[in-house]
């Protein structure tokens, strides 16, 4: 039993209000992720909208207190749906002075900035490049800045445990922590139950941590710093069972939920590479569902390893991210050509090369539709919401072993890292999709084809009478002998595209969000989806007839896009590319459609979109 | 199990794992006699031919499971080890081996190779090894002799070569052996030798190239030269080679040397082959013997090491072991796991 921390009711009443964003930034060292996440969870389980950004540097510690060091956690939480973690920040905690410098841009005016101001040393300054001390300079004028000495008090919360200084100074998230729930009037419960698991067997540290943020909630009562307190209140979300999950961990959720509904073991093939890694860390603990986790010694041989699963009869899945991707297309290719099912799951990142290990980008969908040698068709399918990973890896599941074919998952390190509240669903809801193996010697060929979806007989080793060969060189149709035929190999190029082709009868109609016709529609795909979803709401508010398009498969794609982009005057393509969608959709529609590119490693800002279809559409009179 | 009588089964023979595909080596090519001697092995090893599963790279070694009726896959050059990985991850009952070149595991497929050796896949490894890249023509490979003139080096290779077995032996492979394709006899027997093992087993096959590299290992195939530059290895036998048995080796601190038998100098002297010697660093030596002068080249199995479990065996028993400490994974339990809220 957790022993929780009782506190007299607060003295103020808080103010209601619908939503706030809130970004924790400090040193990599200062435990912001977590700090973050902990909120994230309180205000998800008293049952708020949320959705989060964590946006962290590819080095685990760079020098502390440097710029490139900043580590930052965003969250936006709401009586309201919430589709982003907001553009503007209602309240920064910043723990250095790199931190404020890195973040304070975005901190609306009149905004609520919490300094450490203990932090704020003429080296620490020097650090961040700093040649004045903003806390004396009214350069932070135009916020309600509150300088807390976050080292300085909780060193006195926690002087009488006998902690060195140094461990007492790592407590000091907490201390904000605790400013924050008393900022936003909620419980440290979850927190509390957290903090004696995680340092379980360590009573000290356990100690201190609840003491530190016990003291940083005690010290905004008995100091009335704040002089006002928020309350905000529970969403509207649909009945149900919710939990707060992150794309990572939904995608490896939905995975082992395929392997039940298939009937197959899970096995996965994969290197570790940010930001793809939790996916390996989740599915590795999943061994009572017979899960199978093989970390390879590279790229190549986790794909090739989950190849040769596939071809021994699991539901066999490798994960990676842009670098890892480029090192998996010569296996791909060979998963095209035997025709077995497997799903890549692409966590992409800004590139090219090694490029933003840590940033998000969606720049690898021409590589998802093109990037093999030859002529090689794959499926393509994308997560548009954290939570939406969990259903778009059972149908990218779903889609591999029905029509025997590879096909590639693509996420991105926002959808990654990033969490939202999940409808938990039931398991009996969820449509099974069992597979049925070749079993009878009689008639076997080993390319003989299902007449409806092309796939051919998915026939495993030790199977009497089946015995066949495949491989990467051309083959028969039917036979699967090796065949150089010009005719042959022709005909073997058009039934492996006709196989991925037909797959779009098998994909639900598009039903555009908003408006059905007229001024605009946008086409998007992957993690814009929030960004897009509140920009559009917004404008349609404002009387603009707009719809909007997200589309999970990409390839194919639904038979009727075409005729929904025909409704609308004009065609809006938002990516975090150079314009990929973009090109497919002008290449294939012939239409004049016209990208909205943002390239930086961060997603759009809903005020991004905005603007571009009011420059697209004009302002309305209404504007206010 | 079931006490039912079952029907009596035919023994498998040879024919059983020929197929219908021509095979297309060239005329003369040492991967007849491999293929000749895998298909003679195969049936005496009492396992369902549907058991069995060739896994290849590419390369023309790596055609060989177009001419094995079993189950086989002609995968990407290199990659086979992680293929048959996977493969022996989820079926640790099916009997898989791989068929590879000097170019397919040590060059491209170095990093895969050797992994799967320090793993201990239970995976049968034949590396054809005829010094050169064949199917492309004639370029050197990574066994090449230095300074070997070839398509890509009219001057000759710079680079030093490796040498198979003991990369394996310094990858700890749990066991190391090498024949020769045209001893058939001993090739047969190393590769039944290979098939009781039950972790990786590695099988050097030195093999000629008769159009690109003819005579790669003459030296040791020539009826002339085979007794002076071939020493058999054989588990509890002294070190005795020679066209007269009459030259042996011996250990002199550290160190091998030839000694000539007789002068009072007898085989009690040599040294004692210990295929299951507890030091790596014993096979190391014997695979390093041959670049001495004077020194034979030695086949047989020169290190087989039962005491490493299997990776598919520890990777399915971590499975069980979870299994029995959690029990089986319950799905609803799973989703509605962590911290959940009610919406009503």
């Amino acid at each position: 039993m957790s022993t929780l921390i009782t506190l007299p009711p607060s003295k103020t009443k808080p103010e209601v209000i619908d939503s706030a964003v809130i970004r924790f930034a400090g040193d990599s060292g200062d435990g912001m992720q977590i700090t973050g996440s902990q909120f994230t969870n309180t205000v998800a389980l008293y049952g708020n909208d949320i959705r989060t950004f964590p946006d962290y540097p590819a080095e685990i510690r760079a020098p502390a207190g440097t710029l490139p060091g900043v580590s930052g956690f965003q969250l936006h939480f709401s009586s309201d749906d919430v589709s982003t973690p907001g553009d503007a920040v209602d309240v920064l905690i910043a723990m250095n002075p790199a931190a404020l410098k890195v973040n304070v841009a975005d901190l609306k005016a009149n905004g609520i900035l919490i300094v450490n101001s203990d932090s704020f040393t003429e080296s620490d300054l020097r650090k961040a490049q700093m040649t004045a001390n903003p806390l004396e300079d009214h350069s932070l004028d135009k916020f309600r800045l509150f300088s807390v000495e976050l080292e300085r008090l909780t060193r006195r919360a926690l002087e009488h445990l006998g902690l060195d200084a140094k461990s007492m100074d790592r407590c000091k998230n907490f201390f904000a922590l605790g400013m924050c729930y008393w900022l936003y009037n909620r419980s440290m419960d979850s927190t509390v139950r957290w903090i004696e698991d995680k340092f379980k067997g360590k009573p000290l540290l356990t100690e201190a941590n609840k003491l530190a943020m016990k003291a940083g909630y005690s010290y905004c009562e008995a100091t009335e710093a704040f002089q006002i307190s928020y309350e905000i209140p529970r969403a509207q979300l649909s009945p149900g069972l919710y939990r707060n999950l992150s794309g990572n961990q939904a995608l490896a959720l939905g995975l082992v939920t395929a392997s039940e509904k298939s009937g197959l073991r899970l096995f996965q093939g994969s290197y570790p590479i940010t930001p793809a890694s939790d996916i390996l860390h989740e599915l590795s603990q999943y061994k009572d569902f017979g899960v199978m986790t093989f970390q390879a010694e590279d790229e190549i041989a986790a794909i090739t390893s989950a190849i040769g699963a596939s071809y021994a009869g699991a539901l066999a899945i490798t994960s990676t991210s842009g670098p890892g991707m480029a090192l998996k297309t010569e296996a791909l290719g060979l998963a095209v050509a035997i025709e077995l099912p497997l799903v890549i799951c692409n966590i992409q990142r800004g590139g090219p090369s090694t490029g933003l290990p840590t940033k998000t980008e969606q720049a690898d969908l021409l590589q998802a539709l093109f990037g093999r040698n030859s002529e090689a068709p794959i499926p393509v399918i994308a997560a548009a919401t954290p939570a939406d990973c969990f259903w778009v890896a059972l149908e990218a599941c779903r889609i591999a072993v029905k029509y025997m074919v590879p096909v590639i998952l693509l996420s991105d390190g926002y959808l990654a890292n990033g969490a939202e509240p999940w409808h938990v669903p039931e398991v009996s809801e969820i449509p099974d999709f069992k597979v049925q193996f070749a079993k009878t010697a009689e008639g076997f060929l080993p390319y003989k084809r299902d007449p409806q979806t092309l796939a051919r007989p998915w026939a495993v080793p030790g199977t009497p009478g089946l015995e066949h060969r495949i491989g990467g060189l051309e083959k028969q149709d039917v036979t699967g002998n090796i065949n150089y035929e010009p005719l042959n190999h022709e005909n073997m190029v058009r039934i492996r595209a006709a196989k991925v082709a037909g797959i779009a009868q098998d994909i639900p109609e598009i039903v555009p969000a908003g408006d059905p016709e007229g001024d605009l529609l946008i086409v998007a795909w992957g993690s814009t989806h929030g960004a897009i979803t509140a920009a559009v709401r917004a404008q349609r508010e404002k009387g603009h007839k707009i719809g909007h398009v997200h589309l999970r498969h990409l390839n194919p794609l639904a038979p009727n896009l075409g005729e929904v982009i025909a409704r609308y005057k004009r065609v809006l393509v938002p990516e975090l590319n150079m314009g990929q969608l973009l090109w497919v959709l002008r290449a294939k529609y012939l239409v004049d459609a016209v990208g909205l590119n943002k390239i930086q490693g961060r997603p759009f800002k809903q005020a991004e979109l905005e603007q571009k279809i009011e420059e697209m559409l004009g302002s309305q009179e209404n504007f206010a | 199990m079931s006490t039912t009588t079952l029907p009596p089964i035919t023994p498998l023979t040879k024919k059983d794992f020929q197929t219908d595909q021509e095979v297309r080596w060239c005329p003369g090519c040492g991967d007849y006699a491999i293929l000749s001697a895998v298909q003679s092995v195969f049936p005496e090893l009492g396992i369902k031919r549907e058991n069995f599963v060739v896994v290849s790279g590419i390369g023309c070694s790596s055609r060989f499971p177009y001419y094995m009726n079993t189950f086989g896959f002609h995968t990407i050059h290199g990659r086979a080890p992680a293929v048959a990985t996977g493969i022996k991850a989820l079926r640790p009952d099916l009997e898989v081996w791989l068929a590879t070149g000097d170019g397919d595991a040590l060059s491209i497929g170095g990093n895969h190779t050797i992994h799967m050796l320090r793993r201990n896949v239970g995976i049968k490894v034949l590396l054809f090894n005829n010094r050169i890249y064949g199917l492309t023509k004639g370029q050197y490979s990574p066994t090449s002799e230095l300074n070997k003139k070839s398509k890509s080096t009219p001057f000759g290779s710079l680079d030093r070569p490796f040498n198979p077995l003991s990369l394996a032996i310094g990858a700890e492979a749990t066991f190391v052996a090498r024949s020769v394709d045209v001893f058939q006899g001993h090739l047969k027997e190393t590769l039944k030798h290979a098939a009781a093992h039950k972790g990786s087993a590695f099988v050097e096959i030195l093999q000629n190239c008769n159009i690109f590299n003819d005579g790669a290992w003459f030296s040791l195939t020539e009826r002339e030269a085979r007794s002076e530059h071939v020493i058999q290895l054989e588990h509890g036998k002294p070190l005795v080679f020679g066209k007269n048995r009459d030259k042996g080796i011996r250990m002199n601190g550290l160190d091998m040397e030839i000694v000539q038998l007789g002068n009072g100098v007898t085989e009690k002297d040599l040294l004692v082959h210990d295929a299951h010697h507890l030091q790596a660093a014993y096979a190391f030596q014997l695979s390093q013997m041959e670049k001495r002068p004077g020194f034979p080249t030695p086949i047989g199995v020169l290190r087989s090491w039962e005491d490493v479990p299997r990776y598919e065996d520890v990777m399915n028993q971590q499975i069980n072991d979870v299994i029995a400490k959690r029990g089986a994974g319950d799905l609803t339990k799973l989703l509605r796991a962590g911290d959940t809220w009610e919406v009503k």
